[in-house]
């Protein structure tokens, strides 16, 4: 599974969503699921699955799937 | 009470902060214990490792600091990602009269009083949260409760405790994981020995149980809330003050 399909599955998972729904412009708030609790549930997810811990300012910017992917590169995940 | 259970402990290296350390790992839980003293706790974590066969790791960084805060919780993620109890002790205690307080005080003090429970809280919530468990314990003071007088901005910082810990609870309820605060009253620790007989006589009389506490009536509470005997309690301030009066 390469790295686009499995954090696609994190958030699939803990958003409690399609995967189908899960592409790059999939925005924070843009549905009822990802909101401000389930964020902090997605990124505990995120560092669990990648074994890394994000900043906190990386946090506060990760307002996309497409967005996510670009903080995960920092962390040397690659896509 | 904690057996393999991971334990951080900030301001570790005396007074409140190494009775708690030493209670915890007595109990079984591996410690991470803070201090900003490079070196300072060396010391007491071979020992303890030796004394109670469990791990513990000193790691050393200035809670103030957001940037050192980060890095610690870099090097804590490499030692468990199964962090399951927080205790916020580092603290300062400055006593100036309103009209004498330097604006670096009020930063310094509530730097690490206050900020610094927040910083440190930001990380190990993250990483309670992928377990779903976990206990944080805040230290405020009777103070922070009452107020007194030359301390408006130690009580402030240990008021701010009380917010935070409270608001903390609500927000992180839903995980599963506890936010408390303990709140001391007099307690024997090094701040007191620099007290005049005086004051020190005046403050042990306003105890109603009369006789100073010990940092360790202030880490049994901790162990209390850190186990599961207090499950099910979460956004508690709970004085350990032998019933002082201010």
């Amino acid at each position: 599974m390469d790295n686009t399909e499995k954090l696609r599955g994190i958030f699939a998972k803990a958003l409690e969503i399609d995967k189908a729904i899960v592409v790059d412009s999939l925005e924070y708030n843009s549905i009822f699921q990802w909101d401000s609790v389930a964020h902090m549930s997605l990124v505990a997810a995120i560092d669990d699955g990648f074994d890394i811990m994000m900043e906190t300012d990386d946090v506060i910017d990760m307002s996309s799937f497409g967005k996510a992917k670009e903080i995960l590169r920092k962390y040397d995940v690659e896509f | 009470m904690l057996s393999g259970k991971y334990a951080l402990v900030t301001g570790a290296n005396r007074g409140i902060g190494r009775a708690i350390v030493e209670t915890f790992a007595q109990n079984g839980a591996n410690i991470i214990a803070n201090s900003r003293t490079e070196g300072s706790l060396d010391d007491l974590c071979s020992e303890l490792a030796g004394k109670y066969d469990v791990q513990t790791v000193p790691v050393y960084f200035d809670v103030s600091q957001p940037d050192q805060v980060k890095q610690a919780f870099q090097k804590i993620i490499k030692i468990t990602k199964e962090l399951d109890i927080a205790v916020n002790n580092a603290g300062v205690l400055v006593d100036n009269l309103l009209g004498m307080i330097r604006a670096d005080t009020i930063q310094e003090v509530f730097g690490i009083n206050a900020f610094g429970a927040i910083y440190v809280m930001q990380y190990a919530a993250r990483l309670m949260t992928r377990n779903k468990r976990g206990s944080i314990i805040n230290l405020s003071s009777i103070v922070g409760v009452c107020g007194n007088e030359g301390q408006v901005v130690y009580s402030g910082s240990k008021a701010a405790i009380i917010g935070i810990t409270r608001s903390a609870a609500k927000e992180l309820a839903p995980f599963n994981i506890r936010v408390n605060a303990i709140a001391p009253g007099f307690i024997d620790t090094d701040m007191v020995k620099t007290l005049p007989e005086d004051i020190y006589k005046e403050r042990v009389g306003s105890i109603k149980m009369n006789r100073i506490g010990t940092p360790q009536d202030v880490a049994n509470c901790a162990l209390f809330l850190a186990s599961d005997l207090s499950e099910y309690v979460t956004g508690q301030i709970i004085g350990v003050d032998g019933g002082m009066l201010i």
